[in-house]
This record gives structure tokens, sequence and C-alpha cells, in this order.
């Protein structure tokens, strides 16, 4: 691990450079002891694959004095902290509908359209942190088969709740954007609405399960969801 | 209230930022500019975090509907009281039916506008900083109306003289700290850095200005990790890109300079095809 000063006001540890459970666990329980401390001049810790960034509300008087509290932080045993993370099951419409590129990628890629569905809405992919956009999962455990380059020409408006493959990667848009990703599909839930009081329901280390659903389910579950009332299946994962 | 007859170029409440939301995606935003926004805030003895409005390049013309007080700071976009012009940097009054105007910009690129007791917009998850998906608009359309205090009392005294230092305006060298990949630059790309006269590419905006020269580059992406307002970013084709307040929470590409403070408020005042140069400074 290391610590470095990333500008004068945020510290950035590093973890080795790979993605990684065990080191998201690591990263993520470093975070939370962090938080238990109740350091009143941090105002943001940034979670990523390998990394956490400390952000302090002004210049940081003596750095490696800071680094040294952090270290001392992360060495310190007693914690009352026990992570309390869910998964979480995501209807997912695979309907050539909103799979825009279904019919593009099987046939680039020589897998039909019913393995991309099955493969994708098989694994339980692990929320590693949330970045990109409000709301935007990174979610790590895509099936090595449904590795697909990104679109050449990326799309100039890519709707909210589309689900897409990009390279290694998959996720939802979690707002209209622009993007390159192959869209596969379409959840008709809400990842991220600020009148809640956590406006983002998951976070990192949860997990999530794709629940392939029909265009029928899709509709009801939208309109519940603009109703209030959709309640998301999530279980507490044991640790 | 105060009513936008014309909502100009780019035209955004601020204030010093969301803090606190990053961990789910929440830009930082906040004033581009924040010695702007602050010396105008303080001009009126407001707190520091009172929300301000952001005038991008001029053309923008507002109604008062009640009495209030005023400073402007920043950019000079030639401001007009009733078609009169009137001084940056001073505490103003303002009566029900005056008529505000920015229109011909003279030096900077955004200027601030201050109401005693700061404006009074929705505030969403602790900021009232616009963002598009966060807050219910993202810049201010004709029509809109902004609320304000009422405010009766006469102007308070001004500060005897409030000197604004013309090279925030003018200076063309931005200070950068080395950045968490500065390491992995090669000698020539380092030279190059502080040697180079970089030009801002018609792209720059709130979240970011891309600049134009490229520095020979072999580095690749890297495993996206956080980045911050003021992110010097060098991306495979040798382009950098400086992060600025709107900017995401994570990329993947090398962070090799992290700007100060003072330099990305004085970048804020720079657009397109102006021209800086890096100055590395130490971190101690």
């Amino acid at each position: 691990m290391t610590y470095k000063p990333y500008g004068n006001h945020a510290i950035l540890i590093e973890w080795s450079s790979k993605i990684d459970k065990n080191i998201l666990k690591d990263v993520f329980f470093f975070k939370n002891k962090i938080l238990q401390n109740n350091i009143k001049v941090i105002v943001d810790i940034i979670i990523t694959y390998n990394s956490l960034t400390i952000i302090y509300i002004s210049t940081i008087r003596n750095i490696y004095n800071e680094i040294l509290i952090l270290k001392s932080i992360y060495k310190s045993t007693f914690s009352q902290f026990k992570p309390e993370n869910y998964s979480w099951k995501i209807p997912v419409c695979y309907d050539p509908k909103f799979g825009l590129d279904l019919e593009e990628i099987s046939k680039k890629n020589d897998v039909d359209i019913d393995s991309i569905i099955s493969l994708h809405s098989t694994p339980i992919y692990t929320i590693y942190f949330i970045g990109f956009l409000p709301g935007f999962l990174y979610l790590g455990g895509l099936d090595k088969r449904l590795n697909f380059d990104r679109k050449s020409n990326p799309r100039f408006v890519v709707e909210k709740g589309s689900v897409g493959i990009g390279g290694s990667q998959t996720g939802i848009y979690p707002q209209n954007s622009a993007g390159g990703w192959n869209i596969i599909g379409k959840s008709p839930i809400s990842f991220f609405e600020v009148t809640k009081k956590e406006p983002c329901f998951a976070k990192s280390g949860d997990t999530v399960k794709f629940i392939p659903i029909s265009l029928e389910e899709y509709q009801q579950i939208e309109t519940q969801t603009k109703m209030g009332y959709y309640q998301l299946e999530k279980e507490l994962l044991n640790d | 209230m105060i009513k936008v007859l014309s909502s100009g170029f780019y035209t955004s409440i601020q204030d010093l930022g969301r803090f606190g939301f990053g961990d789910i995606g929440v830009p930082v935003s906040g004033a581009m500019d924040q010695y702007s926004a602050r010396l105008a805030n303080h001009i009126l003895r407001n707190n520091d975090t009172d929300a301000i409005l952001e005038i991008t390049l001029g053309k923008c013309k507002l109604l008062f509907d009640n009495q209030s007080i005023i400073c402007i700071s920043g950019a000079d976009l030639s401001p007009k009281l009733n078609d009169k012009k009137i001084k940056q940097n001073l505490t103003i009054k303002v009566y029900k039916d005056d008529i505000l105007t920015f229109d011909k910009l003279i030096y900077g690129v955004r200027s601030y506008l201050a109401v005693t007791g700061g404006f009074q917009t929705e505030v969403i998850l602790n900021s009232r900083s616009f963002f598009k998906g966060i807050t219910n608009e993202h810049i201010l359309k004709k029509n809109d109306s902004l609320s304000i205090k009422v405010v009766t009392s006469d102007v308070t005294k001004p500060f005897s003289s409030i000197k604004i230092n013309k090279q925030h305006f003018t200076s063309t060298t931005i200070e950068a700290y080395p950045g968490p990949e500065y390491e992995l630059l090669d000698d020539k790309q380092r030279k190059d850095l502080e040697k180079m006269v970089f030009t801002i590419s018609k792209e720059n905006s709130r979240m970011g200005y891309h600049l134009e020269e490229i520095i020979a580059n072999k580095l690749d992406s890297m495993l996206t990790s956080a980045v911050l307002p003021g992110t010097v970013q060098l991306t495979p084709s040798g382009k950098l890109i400086v992060l600025m307040r709107d900017c995401q929470v994570t990329g993947g590409y090398p962070r090799i300079l992290q700007l100060t403070d003072d330099a990305i408020n004085k970048l804020a005042q720079k657009t397109t095809k102006d021209t800086v140069k890096f100055k590395i400074i130490p971190l101690l």
C-alpha cells in the first residue's frame, strides 16, 4: 500500500493495480474505519478498485502528519464496524426493443442472443465503486465470453436504465447520457434519486444479480417505480 | 425575487460545492472562480457559502422584483444598472423594477453576482450548485424566477478600497503540483510540460478544459481511479485535459498534475484560444 499527497487537500492511498475482491474488502474496511473516526476536516472519501482518495475541506497543513494518522487508523484493530452489504436483484428486460445492439454483437461475435442473455444474467456481480455518473455502478464479474469491444461510433444519447457491455465491463446508465457501450437491455428501476435520503440504494461491496423480465413486467415495474412503491428485492450478505 | 429576462450564454447558481456524495458519483461543482465568488460575498458581508450567480461571457439581463443590495466580482462583462455603467467590487443598492445587464466582455470570462443573504434556490444534497441530474435545472432559462431576500437597510459603508489583483485575469502562469502519476513521465515529457505554451481548445466547459498541443506519449490508460477538480489528465493521444469543477469523480487517464486552488480560479477566467504555461511547484 502506498500513501501519497494528491494536490494539497487530498491524500491518495493505493493498493496493487488490479481488480480483486480481497483488495475491495480491504479498501472498504479502511474507508469505514476512517468514517468511524469522524475526522471533521475530511469531506469526501472516494473508493475505486484499488484506491481510496481522502478529500479534506481545505489545505492540509502537515500532509505527512496526516498520513501518519491514517496509517495508525489502518492498523488499529478496534472496530465496531460490521459491513452491512446487500445482494440486489435488478430486473432487466432483454427484449430487442431495449437491447438495441443484441443482434449486432450476436452476429459479430458469433454468440446467439439467448446465450448472451443467460451469460449476462447468471453471474453475481460485485459492486466495486460508484463513479462516472451519479449512481453508475462499476461491476466486476462479467463472463469473459461477453467481453465485446465498445461501439466505434458512440451514441449521442443512451437512455436512462440502459444496460450495456463495454470491453470487460458491464453497467447500467443511471441517467440519459452519451455512451459507447453495446446496449443489451434496460432496467425499469432508478439508480439515483436526489429526493431520497440515500439517493443511491447500492454501495461499494454490495452484489447485483440481473433478473430477466418480459416487456409486460418491465411496464408494470416502471409504473410502480414512478408511483414510488416498487420494492427492490434484497438480501443481507453474510460474510 | 429576480426575474430572468435574458439568460445569457451559460448562467448558473453556484456556491462552494457539493461535498460528501463523491462515493455515489456526485461531482463537486461550485463556482469556477472561487476567489471572485468569495470576494463578492465578502464585500456584502455574506457567508462564504452563500449562493451566487455565475455569468459566463455576458448577454444576461435580470429584473429585480424587490429591494436588495448586490455586489459584482470576477470578469468585467460591462455590468449596467438601468443602462448606467456600474462599478464592480462595491456594494450597490437596487430597487424594485431595476434592470441589471451583463453585456460586452472586457476581461475575464466568468462574472459573479452576489445578493445580500445569498440566492435562495433549493438546496439539494447540501448545496445549491446547479448540476444536471441533481438540481432541477442546470442553467438559467428566460423567465426563470430566482428567490432573494428583501433588504431595505442602507448600503453598508464600503471597504475603503478594494484593489483587485489584475494578475488574476492576465497572468498566463498556472501553478500545479506533480499529480499521482507524474512519476511515470519521462524526462522529455516533464521538460515539455513546463516549457510548452498550451492553447485552450474550444472544448472548454465547467467540466474541463481540453488543451490543443500534444505531448509525445506512450502511457496507456490506467485502472479507473478518483479525479479532482484541477487534475490534469494525459490522454493516450498525448492531449491534456484539465478537469474543472463539474468533473466526474473518477477517471482512467494518468493524473500528471494537480492545479493549486488559485490556478483553478485563474484558469476559470480563460477561454478558447487563450494560452497558459504550467509552473510545477513541489508539494512541500
